[in-house]
């Protein structure tokens, strides 16, 4: 048997004994003797106090309907296939006086399944008209599994939640992507 | 208690109306105290975290409500267990931790029974947990079952050992079995001739205590010696195919069984329910003995779960290794020294 490291033993012991400490008398000066672990606890008591989730957080997807153009990559790449989107195809009208008729495509539904969406992101990878972001957003649980299947009013309103985009890099001269509002 | 109860002359069934409730306050209270105040409390505090708040102020009513869940569970038998001693396992292992309280003295009248090998006999009782375990491993027909209660077993007869073997010290300087007994001979101890706050065997026990507090550990199958239970190996050992009702009372169990062990860690070690400067045979002390007996279980408490969430698991090799060819050893070398010494003062 290996001689058991008296000292290491002993660290382990003080470190949970500081943390116990840290967590019951968070408060410094005169008032340190007395104990509020709930200001010491890193943790939030979620359901009376909200926790406010990092900017970049992958909380729910959010849809810019003006720019999605039904190309479907986003649908083909998901891995459990929770998107559903239907268009069809409609004139528009010239972009210029005296041009062509467009044809463009028309968004009917756009829905993701939350119940299925694993979070993975890589339909707002895929996504080539910047359609499709990320917002920190999480309070969205409904009682019935049904109910989780948003549509695309609920997932424009999750836009205004999306935050700027901010450089990878301090003083990079890399371009930063623009969320459009 | 019973000197107490023949003072007020109650009726033979009053008196057993009264040793029993007595003896479930004196399970249930010290249980409910660890699950709360160490398991549910302490161990969040030195995750950073709060633990249960929601059920009552501060959490306090989270017990109530774990029992009410798991009342309401299924009781569900495993098809080709033996149905018989699956149903009576749990009760084995709960008697057990009653009987230990049998002899456990809360004050100078306050007592179930004041016998003179009190202290043998709280250890031989608590050894018939292993029975109780063994055949819940058996009589679940399920292999992590049969391997965690045969692992229990083998730990459990591992640390029997030095348990006992560590309590032969302080019997031999206190000079009795009984535990009455060694609270006096603590209380009227000197320390080189200081005889002001007794001779706790807590000074001159040292190694004692701690290899008790080791053992009482792996005893208790917590970790760092939950290898019965270890639940990434075989899921929960012998309690594996418990549920509801029945896995209420392993759990009970376990931490009525941490609050004995402190309690008899407590008397043996740290004196007991007898406060320095007050006189043994204080009434006072039939009242306050339970409370000061109480209060140092907790203390012996916070040691105990204080390894239990520090330390990682033991491997099961080290687990044994670490029993017999350490402290065995180290027990015997303390037991030849409180002779010499007992010998020689």
């Amino acid at each position: 048997m290996a001689k058991p490291k008296i000292p290491g033993l002993f660290t382990g012991m003080r470190i949970t004994f500081g943390e116990l400490i840290k967590t019951l008398f968070p408060k410094r000066g005169i008032k340190t003797l007395i104990p509020s672990p709930s200001r010491g606890a890193v943790t939030v008591q979620y359901p009376h106090e909200n926790e406010s989730p990092a900017p970049r957080a992958r909380g729910v997807i959010a849809l810019k309907s003006e720019n999605c153009t039904v190309c479907m990559l986003c649908v083909r790449s998901c891995p459990d296939w929770c998107i559903y989107i239907e268009g069809h195809k409609t004139k528009a009208p010239p972009r210029r006086p005296g041009g062509k008729e467009r044809t463009i495509s028309a968004l009917d539904r756009f829905d993701i399944d939350y119940a299925l969406c694993m979070y993975c992101g890589i339909c707002v990878e895929v996504c080539p008209f910047d359609a499709i972001f990320w917002s920190p957003e999480y309070e969205y649980s409904e009682p019935r599994l049904a109910d989780l299947l948003h549509d695309e009013a609920r997932l424009n309103e999750w836009m205004e939640t999306v935050p700027d985009f901010e450089a990878y890099e301090a003083g990079s001269d890399v371009k930063v992507r623009k969320v459009p509002r | 208690m019973n000197a107490l109860l023949e003072a007020v002359e109650l009726s033979y069934w009053q008196a057993s109306v009264l040793r029993v409730l007595g003896v479930l306050a004196a399970v249930i209270l010290p249980a409910g105290g660890f699950v709360y105040v160490f398991l549910f409390k302490m161990m969040s505090f030195m995750q950073s975290r709060l633990g249960p708040m929601e059920a009552g102020p501060y959490g306090s009513a989270q017990l109530l409500a774990e029992v009410g869940k798991f009342l309401q569970k299924e009781d569900i038998v495993p098809a080709r267990a033996d149905r018989r001693l699956f149903f009576l396992a749990p009760y084995i292992v709960l008697a057990s931790t009653f009987l230990l309280l049998v002899v456990m003295p809360f004050g100078p009248d306050a007592y179930f029974a004041n016998l003179d090998t009190g202290i043998f006999l709280a250890l031989g009782l608590s050894s018939v947990s292993v029975i109780g375990v063994l055949i819940a491993g058996w009589a679940s027909a399920n292999k992590y079952s049969l391997i965690g209660g045969l692992r229990a077993a083998g730990q459990l007869i591992a640390y029997e050992l030095p348990l006992v073997l560590a309590v032969v010290g302080v019997v031999i300087q206190a000079g009795t079995l009984n535990l009455q007994g060694i609270v006096a001979a603590q209380h009227q101890g000197e320390i080189f001739g200081f005889g002001g706050i007794g001779n706790p065997f807590l000074i001159t026990q040292l190694v004692g205590f701690v290899i008790f507090l080791i053992a009482t550990q792996a005893e208790l199958t917590q970790p760092p010696f939950d290898m019965p239970v270890a639940e990434s190996e075989i899921v929960t050992g012998y309690i594996t195919e418990y549920s509801g009702l029945r896995f209420l009372l392993f759990f009970i169990g376990e931490f009525a069984t941490a609050g004995a062990f402190a309690a008899i860690a407590a008397t043996l070690f740290l004196g007991g329910w007898a406060v320095p400067f007050v006189d043994l045979d204080d009434d006072i002390m039939n009242v306050a003995g339970p409370l000061v007996l109480f209060a140092k279980m907790m203390l012996v408490g916070f040691l105990i779960f204080w390894v239990r969430f520090t330390f990682p698991r033991f491997r099961e090799d080290q687990l044994q290794a670490f029993a017999w060819k350490f402290l065995i050893p180290i027990s015997l070398v303390n037991i030849m020294a409180t002779m010499v010494f007992k010998v020689a003062f």
